[in-house]
C-alpha cells in the first residue's frame, strides 16, 4: 500500500563553508562535563557545529535482561540504579506498572507517602540539575554546592525512611516497604519550610544574572511541533510551552488531590529550561504542603499483598509517571510465572536527547556542552 | 477515548485494505494491542498520527519482544490397521509453532491527552526474514529506540535513517536481548561463587589444572 | 635508616626538626593527591557529594579534580566498568604518569556487583588494572571514600624509596604500559590480563571433588 507525502522530522543540514577543513572532534566518553560517560561525534567547521552524532552504550548495564531472569520483585532495587538521582521515582513507576499488570490496590497512607517521596526526589533532582548546568557552563562550584547542600538533607530524610542515601528501594507492589520512623513527617515539614529560601536564594543568584541569560537565551532551541514529535516529555517539553504533565493527564496515584499549576516555557530555549525547572520546585513545595497536611493513618501496604511467590496473570502492561526527567515508563508483559518475560524501560533521558543534534546545529561549539546539561540526562538511565 | 475496537474500525474505514487484527490483553490493565502487517504499518501509522480524532501524535515507547518457537503437543488418536486388526492407537503430536520477532509502540495523544494505543508488528521468523517498517519517518522519537531494538534484539528496520547499533560496539555480533542468547563465560573465579557461577567457576578451575598439569609433562 | 620516635621528640622539644628524606618526600606526595575527574556512574555521584561542602575531601589535599590524566595521580573508579568502556579506562590509566593510584569504589567495580550477571558488564577493573584500594558499598557513602582515601595516604606514606618494594615510578624495569583490550565479536579480547590478575592456585580438595 502506498502512503501519500507525510510530515516527517529530521535534523536540519547545513553545507560547511569552504574556508578550511571540517575537523572532526570526539567529546567523550571521557570528558569534563560532569555528565558521565558519553560520547558526541562532532564535525566542526570553525566554532560552528555541522553534525553531531550521540554515541552511547558506555553505561549498558543489561538491566532489562536481568530483569527477565530475576522476579518481579528483585528489579525494584534495579530501577534505584537506573536514573540514581530519582530512585523514589523510579520506583514509584515500576510498582505502578505491576499494580496496573495485576491488579493490585493502593492504601491511601501509601499514596500519600509516595507523593511526598516523590515531589522531593523533584526537587533535589531539579536542584542538582541546575548546579550541573551551571557547573558546565563554567560557574565552578557556587551553584552546584548549593544545591547539594539541599540535596544532602533530602538525603537524610531518605536514609532515615529507607536505610540508604542514594538507592531507597522503598516502594513495593501496592504500597510501601516500611512505616515512617518516629518524627519523620514534622522533620520533611521542617524541610519543606526552608525549600522556598533555598528557591529564592537561586534565583537571587542565577535568574537575573547577566551571564546567564547570554549564554542560555536564544541557544538550544527547541520548536514545539518537533518536540512532540520527538517524544520530548518533562521539563524540556514544558519549555516548548506544550502543556502535557502526566501527573494532570493520567491523573495517577492521588495527584487530582492537589493543586498545582504546571509551568510552561515560550521559546524552548536553555533559559526556559531552567525556568521551569526552578517553577517546578515551587509547585512541588505547594504540593508537599498539601500532602504533609492530611496523611491518613491506615495500612502502608495491602496485609494480603503476597510479597513471596508473586506471579501475575499472562498479560502486558505499560505503566507510566512524571519522573523529574520526564516519562519515565515501565513495560510488562508476563506469562504468569514468577519472572516477567519482557521487561522495558522507557527511560526519558535516552528520548529527550533525540533532539540534541536538532539543538545543536548551527551553533558554536562551546553551547553544545550547555545544551546536552539542559537536557538532563543520568547516564545510568539512557544506556540503562 | 475511543476503545481499541472503535479505532480497528476506523482504520478499517479509511484504510479498507489494511490488514490489521485486534490482540486482547487478558490482563486486568485491559491495554488491547493493534497487530499489524509490516507491509501496511507504515500508512496506518500515518493515519493515526494523522487523523483528527484519534491525533495519536506522540510515541511514547517503542520496543521488541521475542518470542520463541513454541512446541506444542498434542495427543491424538488414530486408528491403525496393526496384524489386520484395528486398533486405536495414541500418538503424541508435536507442533512447532514458530516464532517471531515483535516491534511494539506505544501510542499517545498529546493534543487529545488520551492513550494509550499499541501497535505491534510482527517479523515472519526469527532467523532470516526480520524486516518491519520503520516509524521514525513517522514518529522521531522511534530513532533511538528502534536503534537499540535493531542492536538488541536484530530487527532490522527498512527506513530507518542510521541503522546502526547503539549500545553494544560495533564489532559485536550477537543480539543479546534474545531469550536464546548465551552471555559469554566470563566468570572466571569468584570470591564467593553460587549456582551457576560455581559450575562455571569449577569448569574454569578444571581446564586450569589440565594446563598446569600439561605444563608439568612436557617440562 | 629511622630515627626512634622518642629520640625525634626529645630532638623536637630542643628545636632540632629530625626527619629522612624518605618520610618527607611521602609527606608531599601524600598530602596532594589529586584525583581525575572521572565518573562512570551512580557511584560517581557520591564521589561529588564527597567533594562537596559537607564531606569535604579537600581536608586531604585532594580537592582539585583534574579532568586531565595527565595531571592526575589517582583514578577513583567510581562506578560500573562495562565493556564497551574498559578499553577506555586503561587506556586513560595508561595516560597517567606515575606514581598512580586507583581506587575501586564500590561494588561494581570491585566485582561488577549487582550487574555482574550482565552480558556487557566488566566483572572487575582489577582484570585489567592494579587496583590499591577497593570500597565495598553500592553505592559506598561518602565516608567510606574518605576511609579509602585515608588508606591510600598511609599506603604512599609506607612506600619505601629503595629496595624490593618500590614503587613502581622508581623501578626502571616496572611495567608501564597495560594492553588495552579490543572490543570482539561476542567479549573483550583478551578477557582478562594475565599479568594483573592471575588464576588461583588450584586447591588439591576443590579438584578432588570435581574429580
Ligand atoms: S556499586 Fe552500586 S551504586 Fe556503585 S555504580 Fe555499581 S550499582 Fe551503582
Amino acid at each position: 500500500m502506498s502512503t501519500a507525502a507525510f510530515k516527517s522530522y529530521r535534523p536540519p543540514v547545513i553545507e560547511p563553508s569552504n574556508e578550511g577543513e571540517l575537523l572532526e572532534v570526539a567529546m567523550g566518553p571521557h570528558h569534563p562535563s560532569t555528565h558521565g560517560v558519553f560520547r558526541m561525534d562532532v564535525a566542526l567547521d570553525g566554532e560552528i557545529v555541522i553534525k553531531l552524532k550521540p554515541v552511547f552504550g558506555y553505561l549498558h548495564r543489561n538491566h532489562e535482561k536481568i530483569a527477565e531472569k530475576a522476579s518481579y520483585l528483585a528489579s525494584m532495587p534495579y530501577t534505584d540504579r537506573l536514573d540514581y538521582f530519582c530512585s523514589m521515582t523510579n520506583n514509584w513507576a515500576y510498582a505502578i506498572a505491576v499494580e496496573k499488570l495485576a491488579g493490585i490496590e493502593v492504601p491511601e497512607r501509601a499514596q500519600y507517602i509516595r507523593v511526598i517521596t516523590a515531589e522531593l526526589t523533584r526537587i533535589q533532582n531539579h536542584a542538582s540539575a541546575i548546579g550541573f548546568l551551571l557547573q558546565e557552563m563554567g560557574a565552578s562550584g557556587t551553584p552546584l554546592m548549593y544545591a547539594f547542600r539541599e540535596r544532602e538533607k533530602i538525603l537524610d530524610i531518605f536514609e532515615e525512611l529507607s536505610g540508604s542515601r542514594m538507592m531507597c528501594n522503598y516502594m513495593r507492589f501496592g504500597g510501601c516497604r516500611v512505616e515512617l520512623p518516629k518524627d519523620w513527617l514534622e522533620k520533611v515539614a521542617a524541610i519543606v519550610d526552608g525549600l522556598p529560601r533555598f528557591i529564592d536564594e537561586i534565583e537571587a543568584l542565577l535568574t537575573g544574572n547577566e551571564i546567564l541569560m547570554a549564554r542560555t537565551q536564544g541557544v538550544g532551541v527547541l520548536k514545539p511541533d518537533l518536540a512532540v514529535n520527538a517524544g520530548i516529555t518533562g521539563p524540556m517539553l514544558r519549555a516548548t510551552g506544550v502543556n502535557y504533565d502526566i501527573r494532570k493527564v493520567d491523573r495517577y496515584g492521588i495527584y487530582d488531590r492537589f493543586e498545582f499549576r504546571v509551568p510552561l516555557g515560550d521559546h524552548g530555549d536553555i533559559y526556559d529550561r531552567y525556568m521551569v525547572r526552578v517553577l517546578e520546585m515551587r509547585e512541588s513545595v505547594g504540593i508537599l504542603r498539601q500532602a504533609l497536611k492530611d496523611v491518613p493513618a491506615g495500612p502502608i501496604v495491602d496485609p494480603k499483598q503476597k510479597v513471596r511467590g508473586f506471579r501475575p496473570k499472562p498479560g502486558e502492561a505499560y505503566g507510566r509517571i512524571e519522573g523529574p526527567k520526564g516519562e519515565l515508563g515501565f513495560y510488562l508483559i508476563s506469562d504468569g510465572s514468577g519472572n516477567p518475560y519482557r521487561y522495558r524501560v522507557r527511560p526519558p533521558s535516552l528520548i529527550n536527547l533525540t533532539v540534541l543534534e536538532d539543538m545543536c546545529i548551527g551553533q558554536n561549539v562551546a553551547d553544545v556542552v550547555l545544551t546536552f546539561g539542559s537536557v538532563d540526562i543520568v547516564l545510568g538511565e539512557v544506556d540503562r | 477515548m475511543k476503545t481499541a475496537e472503535e479505532i480497528l474500525a476506523a482504520i478499517k474505514t479509511a484504510l479498507p485494505e489494511a490488514k490489521v487484527e485486534l490482540v486482547q490483553n487478558p490482563s486486568v490493565s485491559g491495554q488491547h494491542s493493534l497487530v499489524v502487517a509490516p507491509e501496511d504499518g507504515l500508512a496506518v501509522a500515518v493515519f493515526l498520527r494523522d487523523d483528527s480524532e484519534l491525533a495519536l501524535d506522540f510515541c511514547s515507547n517503542a520496543t521488541g519482544v521475542d518470542w520463541l518457537d513454541k512446541e506444542t503437543t498434542e495427543k491424538v488418536k488414530a486408528t491403525e490397521v496393526v496384524d489386520g486388526e484395528e486398533k486405536v492407537i495414541e500418538k503424541t503430536v508435536k507442533h512447532i509453532q514458530p516464532g517471531y520477532l515483535e516491534s511494539v509502540y506505544h501510542l499517545y495523544s498529546m493534543r487529545q491527552k488520551h492513550g494509550p494505543v499499541i501497535f505491534r508488528m510482527r517479523t515472519a521468523n526469527r532467523t532470516d526474514q526480520v524486516e518491519l517498517p520503520s516509524m521514525t519517518p513517522v514518529w522521531r522519537s522511534c530513532e533511538f529506540q528502534e536503534r537499540e531494538i535493531f542492536d538488541l534484539f536484530g530487527i532490522v528496520f527498512k527506513g530507518h535513517p542510521d541503522l546502526r547499533r547503539i549500545l553494544m560496539w560495533d564489532e559485536f555480533e550477537d543480539h543479546p536481548m534474545r531469550r536464546d542468547y548465551v552471555d559469554p563465560d566470563d566468570y572466571e573465579y569468584e570470591p564467593t561463587p553460587h549456582d551457576e557461577v560455581l559450575k562455571r567457576a569449577q569448569e574454569h578451575q578444571a581446564q586450569q589444572n589440565e594446563a598446569k598439569q600439561a605444563a608439568e609433562v612436557t617440562q | 635508616m629511622a630515627v626512634e620516635p622518642d629520640l625525634k621528640i626529645e630532638l623536637g622539644k630542643q628545636g632540632v626538626f629530625v626527619t629522612t628524606l624518605n618520610e618527607l618526600y611521602n609527606w608531599g606526595r601524600r598530602n596532594s593527591v589529586w584525583p581525575m575527574q572521572f565518573g562512570l556512574a551512580c557511584c560517581a555521584i557520591e564521589m561529588i557529594a564527597t567533594t562537596m561542602a559537607r564531606y569535604d575531601l579537600a581536608r586531604f589535599g585532594a580537592e582539585v579534580f583534574r579532568p586531565s590524566p595527565r595531571q592526575a595521580d589517582l583514578m577513583i573508579i567510581s562506578g560500573t566498568v562495562t565493556k564497551k568502556m574498559a578499553p577506555q579506562v586503561v587506556r586513560l590509566y595508561n595516560q597517567m604518569a606515575e606514581p598512580r593510584y586507583v581506587i575501586a569504589m564500590g561494588a561494581c567495580a570491585i566485582s561488577g556487583g549487582p550487574f555482574k550477571q550482565g552480558y556487557n558488564v566488566l566483572k572487575g577493573i582489577d582484570r585489567y588494572i592494579p587496583v590499591d584500594v577497593h570500597i565495598p558499598g553500592c553505592p559506598p557513602r561518602p565516608e567510606a571514600l574518605i576511609h579509602a582515601f585515608m588508606t591510600l595516604q598511609k599506603r604512599i606514606e609506607e612506600q619505601p624509596l629503595t629496595g624490593e618494594n618500590r614503587p613502581r615510578h622508581l623501578d626502571a624495569d616496572a611495567q608501564g604500559l597495560f594492553p588495552v583490550p579490543e572490543p570482539g565479536a561476542h567479549d573483550l579480547v583478551p578477557p582478562v590480563n594475565r599479568l594483573v590478575w592471575p588464576l588461583p592456585a588450584p586447591k588439591p580438595d576443590a579438584t578432588e571433588k570435581q574429580g
